[in-house]
């Protein structure tokens, strides 16, 4: 379990991370989602007592990170893949982190089988490919058969295979009872291994909730309708209790009622449909949804990011800002 | 965790890095062979010196004379033990290992201090007996006053050297900026201030000047330093003190 109360980063006039608090269970996926630049891995660098908190607690099984005896017993963290030196070979850099902490050689051969990366054990790890290198410092987490693992951004650069593998190893360990902490900016990757959900944005919380919860709130479906008879249609279905949303260029959008509904009722009253279908909006969305007001870092458009097509007409599409914006919200 | 544990792991640590293998070699090959080399030159020059320069003749301290030179290879071999750490981004995973700064920093100063330590006494006896060699009929014995404390004083030295550029590293965690300040310092600057009158007194209180100290056993005729050779090396550890609390007090202070 790891518990931040209050938890705050101040660099200058820059809070990176802003008086977080939430609580990562054991027995499940939690997963750290944020835009670049969120305050991801600056707050797991506090977790890890390796950055100082300019204010608020970090407890891992209640206590500090510092107070714990071996700590690589207690937790085991992937901050970057490259954070080794290049010219150790695998073993060794495994065996030094193995001594400091107490614990037994044989672990080294052992996590290296589990990775797959045995047959370059005596290899330099400036040779590793970036999936290679991800494998290692996994290797390393690992090491103290911790119950709990931490994971900053684990699938960056991997092939689908690492992807697959990582996916699986992370929900093997949860099912182990384990705590795991997985943090990453793509919400498609997190729907598919985590559990719980912990959103943040410019280092302050925008969520902590269940994935299923954020699922089912986030994730609307409506359906697509164009009709050149649009004043009746909008008639028929007010009658019929459905809401409808006008997204501009002719299309409606209606919430609450199945495309067989308002295709029957359209056939009732003879009108003429030019698209009738079901969509839902994804994940991707709801998260960008959340996150637009934070985004630290966007592309130079109209919109702050590039919305594919259904979304595109949303009615909740937030308004375009100005270049800048971002920047004067972080001076405040 | 204890220190034993983390003293362990700095030494697996030390010993599977290429650095600390051609540092540690350059450093005794360098030493002794120019040594040797500025041995054999003075023997011959011997007989066209002044009197005077004939009375300051030691033949122990020319001996030494290749450690201007190797110990750029020390201060290599101190700073990349330390900066490699930040270099690498290995310092990250070292410390959510081993949590206790202090710890961390002072197992890995020793364990680089007594390598440091092992492999300058070799260099230090083994110039010693080959300079001599080369002096031929101008040598010193290992039994003659003082020129045991100034052999091991020689390799006490080296290890100095190295100790200083681990907490300069510690200090400044890049190993371009540590390297680019120590190697122009020592080779350059310090000499420079100790052989000009005007800045002679502030010079030889510079922890090279004043630890090399050690090494001499006939003291120079006109020589007014004011501290004998172990005050000498005594000045030279206080730097190294020095430093080392800047660093450690720095690593404890930053984030990783």
């Amino acid at each position: 379990m790891i518990e931040l109360e209050g938890l705050t980063k101040r660099y200058g006039e820059k809070l990176a991370v802003d008086d977080l608090t939430f609580t990562v269970r054991p027995g499940m996926v939690t997963g750290f989602l944020g835009p670049n630049g969120a305050g991801k891995s600056t707050t797991m660098r506090m977790m890890l007592g390796l950055d100082r908190p300019t204010a608020g607690d970090v407890r891992i099984d209640g206590q500090h990170y510092d107070r714990l005896k071996d700590p690589l017993k207690y937790i085991g963290a992937l901050l970057d893949a490259k954070a080794m030196h290049g010219g150790r070979s695998a073993r060794n850099h495994l065996l030094c982190l193995a001594q400091s902490n107490g614990i037994p050689g044989r672990r080294v051969a052992e996590v290296l089988d589990t990775v797959g990366l045995t047959a370059v054990a005596r290899k330099k790890a400036k040779g590793f490919s970036l999936g290679m290198g991800q494998r290692l410092g996994i290797a390393g987490a690992l090491l103290g058969d911790p119950r709990i693992l931490m994971f900053d951004e684990p699938v960056n650069g991997l092939d689908p295979e690492g992807i697959h593998w990582i996916r699986n190893l992370m929900k093997s360990l949860a099912a182990q009872g384990r705590t795991v902490f997985v943090s990453s900016h793509l919400m498609s990757e997190m729907a598919l291994t985590a559990d719980h959900l912990v959103v943040i944005g410019q280092g302050r919380l925008l969520a902590d909730t269940s994935m299923a919860d954020f699922i089912a709130q986030n994730s609307r479906s409506y359906v697509r309708v164009r009709t050149p008879q649009r004043e009746r249609l909008l008639d028929v279905l007010h009658l019929a209790g459905v809401t409808v949303v006008e997204s501009g260029s002719g299309v409606l959008e209606a919430d609450g009622g199945s495309a067989e509904q308002i295709g029957e009722l359209a056939a009732q009253h003879q009108i003429v449909l030019h698209e009738l279908s079901p969509q839902q909006a994804s994940l991707e969305e709801a998260f960008m949804q959340l996150t637009a007001g934070s985004v630290e870092y966007h592309a130079h458009t109209d919109a702050p990011y590039d919305v594919p097509p259904p979304a595109a007409q949303q009615a909740q599409q937030p308004q375009p800002r100005q270049w800048g914006d971002d920047w004067n919200r972080s001076r405040r | 965790m204890t220190a034993a544990q983390v003293v362990q792991s700095e030494w697996t640590k030390i010993r599977s890095v290429a650095s600390t293998v051609w540092t540690l070699s350059l450093a005794v090959v360098v030493t002794v062979a120019l040594g040797m080399l500025i041995s054999a030159l003075s023997s011959n020059e011997f007989d066209n010196m002044s009197t005077k320069d004939r009375l300051s003749f030691d033949p122990t301290f020319i001996s030494f004379a290749g450690m201007s030179l190797g110990q750029l290879a020390m201060i290599v071999f101190g700073v990349l033990v330390v900066s490699n750490e930040y270099s690498t981004g290995m310092i990250r995973t070292s410390l959510a290992a081993v949590p206790q700064r202090g710890t961390f920093l002072f197992s890995k100063i020793a364990v680089a201090t007594a390598l440091a330590l092992a492999v300058g006494l070799v260099t230090s006896f083994v110039a010693f007996f080959l300079g001599q060699a080369m002096l031929g009929s101008h040598r010193a014995e290992i039994g003659d006053p003082h020129v045991l404390r100034a052999v091991i004083g020689g390799g006490v030295y080296m290890t100095l050297i190295a100790v200083f550029s681990m907490g300069v590293a510690a200090m400044l965690r890049s190993p371009m900026l540590s390297l680019g300040i120590l190697m122009p310092f020592f080779f350059l600057i310090s000499n420079i201030l100790g052989n000009v009158d005007a800045t002679k007194k502030i010079g030889r209180y510079l922890p090279d000047q004043a630890g090399s100290k050690i090494m001499q056993v006939i003291t120079p005729i006109d020589d007014d330093t004011p501290y004998g050779p172990w005050g000498g090396l005594g000045i030279m550890a206080l730097w190294v003190i020095a430093v080392l609390v800047g660093g450690y007090v720095l690593l404890k202070r930053r984030d990783a």
